[in-house]
């Protein structure tokens, strides 16, 4: 299951600009990574190209390699569904399908991808949902619209809907930012579940959340606005807020910039 | 024991709210006046046009023989028959051209909103779309004249009409369909794509269903103007008072043509028939559009 990303000189950019320089960097199994900095500085963007998704906009994309437990995903005879399929993603904003009920919504990738066993689909579904923490709150309205459910229940349905096609890698971008302090807390305690099973990669603003839910924390800056975002220190997480090596990582967590 | 008035009693500057002015209520006023006149004023024909149709034909509709017959055999002296042959016409070359327009047009829709966007071909595309959808119905109609029976050397047939009215429902159920994909959030289709699903089955199973609802109101809607089209059964057809089944032979009524035939007949009769067949296009062109609400009300999202 939970494998190892090692992302080697990777340059990302859009159209002609170029928005993040050569990062390099190792992201090891069942551990929580977080990408902090600077709203510009390219962590959502370095995320975005773990699962190949970077390339869905138009005119973006990626040089350099970035290895699953030693295959890069970015080689030429790769099919990027394929690669989506094993490093599943949770957006900043909950996103359920609207025209789905919740238990769909949770089996939708599985669905598409052809699954009919009703009764295996039903399984998966408990089973995401309690991986989800969200089991005991919809298991009587499984058939009604995940559009129904709170803000914070709708990201853990998108958590269940990810983790259901049981994915290699979780990326999270920026989970809790439209949450509530406890939506926030329900998905933080989801994480530190999670990282028993997955290899999880999570973008936050909000530095308080990186040191409560991450091992590893990598920090990005920019040089200014038009300038590519780089990745200036990585870390395990205690060592990041206590006592970083670059002078620009200690003026960011405590709050000198940014 | 008297209160003596201190200066905290008294409001240290005058009051902050002033009243409405005269000229903002007059103004409102005017302005309130001119909304509701313009109102009416668009309403009078409408509803003298409604009232004019029930009354004159009305009467005529009201009875089983005109929703189950023709004028088959009748002359112009014989009051009775229906306009069954003309119903099954129009309801005929409409769902003909359906069939043909609606597939084409959100495929057409789709590659402009999910493929070709800011192309060259897309622009292309858009262009000749909005080109079409001021193409006023006889051009569509003679074109198909000159392509259907002066170049394919082909009859004159219910057929011909459908691919007519074709012409002029692509490009409207094009633009519906393209505004609704649109406003698809993209965030739906990249929580598709970070699932592992391909782009052409994230489009039909998860793009067009949420926009299914705006769809098929869009597509009654053009269904509902293109029946009530003249030009094309006026060039493509022949009138027919007897029942003809077969699109592909043969001359075929419909409401349009028969109205237009009818009001040849210059007797009581035919006054009775032309009104009677509007009143009965009205009655059609309602019921899609109401069934054309009912459905997206059935298809819309729901969130309990």
């Amino acid at each position: 299951m939970a494998k190892r990303i090692d992302i080697k000189d990777l340059n990302l950019f859009y159209g002609s600009f170029h928005a993040v320089d050569g990062v390099t960097l190792a992201v090891p199994p069942r551990n929580v990574t977080a990408f902090i900095g600077p709203s510009g500085c390219g962590k959502s963007t370095v995320l975005r190209s773990l699962n190949r998704m970077h390339e869905v906009i138009p005119g973006a994309r990626a040089e350099g390699q970035v290895l699953l437990d030693g295959e890069d995903i970015y080689s030429a005879a790769v099919d990027p569904v394929s690669v989506r399929r094993t490093i599943g993603m949770v957006f900043q904003r909950p996103n359920p399908f609207p025209t789905m009920s919740i238990r769909d919504n949770v089996v939708a990738g599985l669905r598409l991808a052809g699954v009919r066993d009703r009764k295996r689909l039903d399984e998966v579904a408990e089973r995401a949902l309690r991986g989800a923490n969200l089991w005991a709150e919809v298991k009587d309205r499984l058939g009604k619209p995940g559009g129904g459910l709170s803000g914070g229940q709708q990201q853990r349905l998108c958590i269940a809907r990810a983790i259901a096609v049981q994915p290699d890698v979780l990326l999270m971008d920026e989970p809790c930012s439209a949450l509530d302090p406890i939506s926030t807390l329900a998905i933080e305690d989801l994480i530190g579940e999670l990282k028993k099973d997955y290899t999880i990669v999570i973008v936050t603003h909000n530095m308080q959340q990186a040191a409560r839910v991450s091992d590893q924390t990598a920090f990005f800056n920019l040089a200014g606005v038009g300038q590519p975002g780089k990745l200036i220190e990585v870390d395990d997480t205690e060592k990041i807020f206590s006592n970083p090596s670059t002078k620009a990582t200690e003026d960011y967590i405590s709050g000198r910039f940014g | 024991m008297t209160t003596a008035t201190t200066d905290l009693d008294r409001p240290a500057t005058p009051p902050a709210f002033q009243e409405i002015s005269p000229g903002r209520k007059f103004r409102n006023r005017l302005a309130t006046v001119l909304v509701t006149g313009a109102f009416l004023v668009a309403m009078v024909p409408l509803v003298w046009v409604i009232w004019t149709v029930l009354a004159k034909g009305l009467h005529r509709v009201l009875n089983a023989d005109w929703w189950q017959k023709s004028f088959g055999g009748l002359t112009s002296r014989n009051p009775g028959g229906g306009v069954y042959h003309a119903i099954y016409g129009t309801l005929l070359q409409g769902l003909l051209c359906a069939v043909i327009a609606v597939p084409i047009a959100i495929m057409v829709a789709v590659y402009l909103v999910e493929y070709g966007r800011r192309s060259r071909l897309a622009k292309a595309v858009t262009f000749t779309v909005d080109i079409l959808s001021g193409v006023p119905s006889i051009v569509a109609a003679l074109f198909l004249y000159a392509l259907w029976v002066t170049t394919l050397g082909l009859p004159r047939s219910a057929f011909a009409v459908s691919l007519a009215l074709v012409l002029l429902m692509i490009p409207v159920v094009v633009r519906t369909t393209e505004e609704l994909l649109k406003i698809v959030p993209d965030e739906l289709r990249e929580a598709s794509y970070a699932l592992g699903i391909p782009k052409w089955k994230t489009i039909v199973k998860i793009v067009l269903p949420t926009a299914m609802s705006g769809i098929i109101t869009g597509v009654m809607l053009a269904l509902a103007r293109v029946m009530g089209e003249t030009a094309p059964v006026l060039v493509l057809v022949g009138y027919n008072q007897f029942i003809n089944y077969d699109p592909f032979q043969g001359n075929m009524a419909s409401l349009p043509l028969l109205m237009n035939s009818e009001r040849l007949t210059t007797n009581a009769i035919g006054e009775a028939r032309v009104w009677g067949a509007a009143v009965t296009l009205v009655l059609i062109i309602t019921v899609f559009n109401l069934l054309g609400s009912l459905l997206s009300r059935l298809t819309a999202i729901k969130t309990k």
